[in-house]
Order: C-alpha cells, then sequence, then structure tokens
C-alpha cells in the first residue's frame, strides 16, 4: 500500500488537478454539445471517473484512505446509473428509432 | 323502602329516558307507526315523572335539603374541574315533575293532534329530546350543565318551531326564535365566564355558598346577574326580546304548549330562583327585573286584547304571564315567581291544548272570526277552556286566583304604584281571555266548517289539566285561607333568596287587595261578556280603527321598529359590504393574483422546452454562476 502511495506522491498533485480538469471539460462539452446519448452517456462516466481520480490523488497525498473509499462508492453508483441509462436507451431506441436526445422533446408545454 | 339517597343515584334515568326515546324515534321513525312513536315517547316520559315522582315522596327536605350526584368527570383542565353532575333539591324537584308531568300529558295529546302528520315520529323524537334537554337544565348541579340543556332546549325550539319546514314563513319564525335565543345566549356565556372568574367553580353549591363573601351591590355582582337576565330575558320572551314567542307559534299546537308556554320559557324564572343569592346581592339588577316584567306584564298584555290568531292570543298571554313572574322576581318573592311558574304550567298548557282541540275541531281554522258558538259541539273542549280562562284571570278558587295574588301582595307591599300597574295588566288578562272564549264558544258559528268534538286522547288531557287548574292553588295556600304556603317552606330548603322572603301585610289588608282584584276581574269578564258573547259582525282591519288602538292591534310596531333599527341598517352594511367590498375590492384583488400569476406562467413556461440538452446546459450554467457567487460574490 505504501509504494502505492508513494507512487502517486512521484508526481506532482497540480499535475492531476490539472488532467481532472480537463477530463472533467471534455466529458462536460461532450455531454452538452453532442446528440448520440451513447456518448452522452460516455461523457458522464468520462466525468465521474475525472472525480475519481482527483479524490484518489488527494487520498494519497493527504494520507487519508477515506478519499479512495468514496471512489469505491461512486464506482458502485455509476454502475447502477449506467444500467438504468442503457435501460432507458433501449427504450428509447425501441419507441423513437433513434439515439438523437433531441429526439425526446414531447415533455414540454 | 329504598331511601333518598339511594333513589338520587337513579336520578339520571329521569333524563335517560327522554334521551332513549329520541334516539329510538330518530333511528325506526320509518318503522314505527304514527300510534307506535308516540305512544313510546309518552311512555318513556311517564317513567320519567315516576322515577321524579318517587325522588319527591322520598325527599325529606328538612333532613336532607340537597343532595348532589356525580355521574363522571367532564371537564378536567387545570385548575377547572366541572363533573358532571346532577343537584336534586326541592326546585330541581319541582321543575323535574312540572317538565316530566306536563310534558306526559303533553305527548299523549300530541297522539292525537299528530296522528295524521307524516312525520309523527320525528316530531316524537324532536319533543323527547326537548324533554331530555329540559330535563338537564332544571337537574345540572353547575351552571355549565345547566346551560348544555338551556342551548339543547333553544335548538329543540328551533326545530319544531319550523316542524313544519315547506313553510317558508314558519322557517322564517323559527330562525327569528333561535336568532333572539342567541342573544340572550351571549349573555349566559359572559356571566358564565364572569362567575368563574370570581369563584374559580361552577358548581351551584360552591358558588352560592361563596356568594356571601360579597358585599351587596359588588359591581361584578350586578353585572354577573345582568348578564344572567339577559339571558333570562331571551329565553323567556321579555322586552326587547319577545317578539320570538307570538311568532313561535307557527309550531304545532302540542309545541306551543310544551316548550312555549308550560317549560322553555320558565328556563329563564329557574335560572333566576337557583341564583337568587346572588340575585339578593344585587339590587340594582332587581329592580331592573321588577321594571322589565312589570313592562312586559303590560305590553304583552295589551297586545293581546286585539289579536285575532287563537294561538297569536294565547302566546302574548304567556308573554305577558312571562312579565309577572320576572316581576315577582324582581320584588324578591321568588317562591311566588315559582308558584305562578307551577299554576301557569297547568293553565296555560291546559289554554293551549283546548286551543288545539278547538283548531283539530274545525280543521286547522286558527282565525277566531271564523269560530263562536262551539261550546255545544265541544263540551269537554269549552268546560276546560272554561276553567283554564278562570285559572289565568285569577277567580277564586282557580289556580291563577293564588299565584297572581301572591306576586300582587307582595308588589303592593313594594309599592302602590307597582301594585296599579301589575292589577291593570291583570284586568287587561281577563279582558282578552274573555273576548277569546266568548268569541270562540259563545255566540253564533261565523265559520263554514263542520266542527266535531276531539278523541279521548284528546280531551283526558284537557281534564287532567283542567283539576290540576283548579286546585294547583292548594300547592301554596296562603296564610289567610287557612294554609300554610308548602310550597314556599318547601322551596327555601333549596333556594337561600325564597329562605330570605319576607311579606309583612295584614290579614284585613290581603283580604280587601283579593277582594278588590276579584271584583275588578269579574266585572271586566262581564263587561267581556256584554261586548263579545252575542257579536256577529267581526272587527275591521286595523288600517280603519283610530290611532292608538290601530297602534295597539299593530302590535306597537315593535317588529317593524327592529326592522328600522337593527334589521335595515344591517341589510345596508351587508349590500354595501357586497357591492363596494366583494365586487370593487375583493374580487379585483383576488382575479388580479389570478391575473398575474397566469400571465407569468405564459412567459416563465417557455423555459419548458423538452429538450433534455438544453436543460443539461442550463443546469451546467446555473451551477457555474453558483460556483462564481461563491467565489466572488456576497
Amino acid at each position: 500500500m505504501n509504494e502505492i502511495t508513494t507512487a502517486i506522491r512521484t508526481v506532482p498533485l497540480e499535475h492531476y488537478v490539472f488532467l481532472s480538469f480537463v477530463l472533467f471539460s471534455i466529458g462536460l462539452a461532450g455531454a452538452l454539445f453532442r446528440r448520440n446519448t451513447i456518448i452522452i452517456l460516455m461523457c458522464l462516466e468520462l466525468m465521474f471517473n475525472s472525480v475519481n481520480l482527483l479524490l484518489a490523488a488527494f487520498s494519497a497525498f493527504h494520507s487519508d484512505p477515506s478519499g479512495q473509499v468514496f471512489v469505491f462508492f461512486i464506482m458502485l453508483v455509476a454502475a447502477a446509473e449506467v444500467t438504468v441509462g442503457l435501460a432507458i436507451l433501449v427504450m428509447m431506441k425501441r419507441n423513437v428509432d433513434s439515439v438523437d436526445v433531441n429526439q425526446l422533446n414531447r415533455l414540454r408545454w | 323502602m329504598v331511601s333518598f339517597e339511594q333513589l338520587a343515584h337513579l336520578s339520571w334515568l329521569v333524563p335517560a329516558f327522554p334521551l332513549a326515546g329520541a334516539l329510538v324515534n330518530a333511528a325506526l321513525r320509518r318503522k314505527l307507526g304514527a300510534n307506535g312513536s308516540g305512544a313510546l315517547a309518552t311512555l318513556l316520559v311517564a317513567a320519567s315523572f315516576v322515577v321524579s315522582a318517587l325522588l319527591f315522596w322520598s325527599h325529606r327536605p328538612e333532613e336532607h335539603p340537597v343532595e348532589v350526584v356525580t355521574l363522571f368527570d367532564w371537564i378536567h383542565v387545570g385548575g377547572m374541574s366541572i363533573p358532571f353532575a346532577f343537584q336534586i333539591d326541592a326546585l330541581s324537584l319541582t321543575m323535574m315533575l312540572i317538565v316530566t308531568g306536563v310534558g306526559m300529558l303533553i305527548h299523549l295529546y300530541s297522539i292525537g293532534y299528530m296522528h295524521d302528520d307524516p312525520r309523527v315520529a320525528s316530531f316524537f323524537a324532536m319533543l323527547n329530546l326537548f324533554t331530555f334537554a329540559m330535563l338537564l337544565l332544571v337537574m345540572g348541579a353547575n351552571y355549565l350543565i345547566t346551560f348544555i340543556g338551556w342551548e339543547g332546549v333553544g335548538l329543540c325550539s328551533y326545530l319544531l318551531i319550523g316542524f313544519w319546514y315547506t313553510n317558508p314563513a314558519y322557517n322564517y319564525a323559527a330562525r327569528k326564535a333561535f336568532v333572539m335565543n342567541r342573544i340572550g345566549d351571549v349573555g349566559v356565556v359572559l356571566a358564565l365566564a364572569l362567575l368563574f372568574h370570581l369563584f374559580g367553580t361552577l358548581d351551584y353549591t360552591a358558588v352560592l355558598g361563596r356568594a356571601g363573601g360579597f358585599g351587596v351591590g359588588n359591581p361584578l355582582i350586578v353585572g354577573a346577574t345582568l348578564l344572567l337576565f339577559v339571558g333570562a330575558m331571551g329565553k323567556s320572551a321579555q322586552i326587547p326580546l319577545f317578539t320570538w314567542l307570538p311568532d313561535a307559534m307557527a309550531g304545532p299546537t302540542p309545541v306551543s304548549a310544551l316548550i312555549h308556554a308550560a317549560t322553555m320559557v320558565t328556563a329563564g324564572i329557574f335560572l333566576v330562583v337557583r341564583s337568587s343569592v346572588l340575585f339578593e346581592l344585587a339590587p340594582f339588577t332587581k329592580d331592573v327585573i321588577l321594571a322589565i316584567g312589570t313592562a312586559t306584564a303590560l305590553l304583552a298584555a295589551s297586545i293581546g286584547l286585539f289579536q285575532n290568531d287563537i294561538k297569536k292570543v294565547l302566546a302574548y298571554s304567556t308573554v305577558s304571564q312571562l312579565g309577572y313572574m320576572f316581576a315577582a322576581l324582581g320584588l324578591g318573592a321568588y317562591s311566588a315567581g315559582m308558584f305562578h311558574v307551577t299554576t301557569h304550567a297547568f293553565f296555560k298548557a291546559l289554554l293551549f291544548l283546548g286551543a288545539g282541540s278547538v283548531i283539530h275541531a274545525l280543521g286547522g281554522e286558527q282565525d277566531i272570526r271564523k269560530m263562536g258558538g262551539l261550546k255545544g259541539v265541544t263540551k269537554i273542549t269549552y268546560i276546560t277552556f272554561l276553567i283554564g280562562t278562570l285559572a289565568i284571570a285569577g277567580i277564586f278558587p282557580f289556580s291563577g286566583f293564588f299565584s297572581k295574588d301572591g306576586i300582587l301582595a307582595n308588589a303592593y307591599a313594594h309599592s302602590p304604584v307597582v301594585y296599579a300597574l301589575l292589577l291593570f295588566g291583570a284586568l287587561l288578562t281577563a279582558f282578552y281571555m274573555f273576548r277569546l272564549l266568548f268569541l270562540v264558544f259563545h255566540g253564533r258559528y261565523r265559520g263554514d266548517r263542520r266542527p266535531h268534538e276531539s278523541p279521548a286522547v284528546i280531551t283526558i288531557p284537557l281534564i287532567v289539566l283542567a283539576v290540576l287548574s283548579l286546585g294547583g292553588g292548594l300547592l301554596n295556600l296562603p296564610h289567610v285561607f287557612g294554609g300554610h304556603e308548602p310550597m314556599k317552606h318547601y322551596l327555601a330548603t333549596a333556594a337561600d333568596g325564597v329562605a330570605g322572603e319576607h311579606l309583612h301585610l295584614e290579614a284585613a289588608t290581603e283580604w280587601i287587595l283579593m277582594g278588590l282584584s276579584t271584583v275588578l276581574v269579574l266585572l271586566t269578564a262581564w263587561y267581556a261578556y256584554g261586548r263579545f258573547a252575542k257579536r256577529t259582525t267581526l272587527d275591521g282591519e286595523p288600517a280603519d280603527m283610530p290611532f292608538l288602538k290601530r297602534l295597539i292591534a299593530e302590535k306597537w310596531r315593535i317588529d317593524e321598529l327592529y326592522a328600522t333599527l337593527f334589521e335595515k341598517p344591517y341589510g345596508w352594511l351587508s349590500t354595501t359590504l357586497f357591492t363596494f367590498g366583494e365586487n370593487k375590492v375583493m374580487t379585483p384583488l383576488m382575479n388580479g393574483v389570478g391575473n398575474v400569476t397566469l400571465r407569468a406562467g405564459k412567459v416563465v413556461r417557455r423555459l419548458q422546452t423538452g429538450n433534455a440538452s438544453f436543460y443539461l446546459f442550463a443546469m451546467v450554467a446555473g451551477i457555474i454562476v453558483f460556483l462564481l457567487l461563491t467565489l466572488y460574490g456576497v
């Protein structure tokens, strides 16, 4: 365990933060601007994981394992979320024969 | 032989019987026939009468004057403890016997009178409910139990006045009675609050026992007694709250006899006698009661002179007689007042039931101008009505003679002016009662129906009440006739006010007073006989009469006065509040709020595009805004 922590600490913290920021921004941009629902789901996963990375890094630098425990929880929730998301996707394909998120615009005033 | 204490613990049966009757009759009103419901109701009231009578016979007032029977803890909050308890003493026993005894006869009479009514079971349910409430009123051991009964009889009075509810005028009369009674009830509620504030309890024994700690004329006691009297005014139809009672004749005749003559309207007198200790501490209140009682006695008697509806004459007569009772209370002659309550219950119930028998005989006719000469056809009704008339007019040896002369003697001892006024009222009473008697039973028949005598179920109560009206005077035979006023001595064991009564008149003075009133009443009767017994033409309409006569015939225009004083301003206020307050202020305001919401919704709902990407974008934008706010904002 100690070796992994030491290994993580060999890279400065700022790099992790920067990498997370870049990953999160890519995910956010994808979620905002893509229309394909599968891509949007994947972008959501990307954002999750950027946060996970940040949590693991801070956990190592602060010598506090609770950050890593959090990561496990998030992965679990993300897995559950994916099943729901994919189920919606299947229904969407069946009902409107498309995975374009803009096709789902009937719930409106 | 069971003792009084043991019997007193069964006293709850007295109100329980009529309550059970009311519930059964109400629940099975479609199952029981007309005779079944009537018989049930009558038997249950008779059972109450039997229990009351047993209580009365076992009661030894000199050994054991008061027995308070607690059934259960009713209200127990903080420092306030009000048990559900009955107080059995001379006063409540007297009232119980009147309510159940006269009530039983009137129930019996109703079987015949209401026989053909489709809602006869409902009628008996209400009549039984009334009896229950009235018994609660007189048996309660504290002001609050009495007040439950007080409100209960008011409700039943309302229900029974409006019994034939398809007639809008009857409904109006019922509402009028209810509203006027409410005005009085506010007085009672305030009085109870004040008494609780002063004494910390509402139990009769505690309140009346501790009242002596306050001096005579204590302003708080005067206030409490005045408020109690306001309640009595409403319930017992005194000026200014008397106008509901004549209108209450819209109800069936047995109701008029039971509620609006014999029992409910005497509740005010009962309340004053029950609280006589307090009233003895408030001379000012007694003066007010004397003034209002005397004024009511005269005013109502004068209106009775020109009424042409047989029940209206009796109604004004009732108001007038209640005025006498209050005058007696104002004079401090509580036992004389209660004695008049008792005899009045006999002869006024008799007169009302007799009037009902006449109405029944004529198939619903109430206008005495269309009656006359009925003495040949309805013999029993005639003889009993005659006895009732002689009793109310105060002719020896009928019961009204003793009770009215008791009041007159007390009035003379107080002041000759009051005596003269009350004597004049007695002459008016004699005049309108003999006018009624002669117009209905003597002369020639002026109507077009075929009169017939009523069945036995109607005439038997008449005969019993006639006997009571004849012999009721023995209940309180004064000393000059060799009696020793048993009722006064009996009531003195329950009401300290009665015990403190003193009337000092020479025997000769009493003889002169009695002789004077008897001679004058007989002269009045003779005058009425000459004017009305052979009458074939009818009285004209009020519009053709000279001014004063017309004013009296139009009931002093008191209803019109109240309409101008209260109804019109209130109607104006309501209309103004509606046209201005409601239509010009509230409606635009409410509609404005609604319109603003609607318009705002029309604009804002465009945000709801249905596009998931847009929502996501808005969410992120929002998060960024909050982030920036946290970093740089306030």
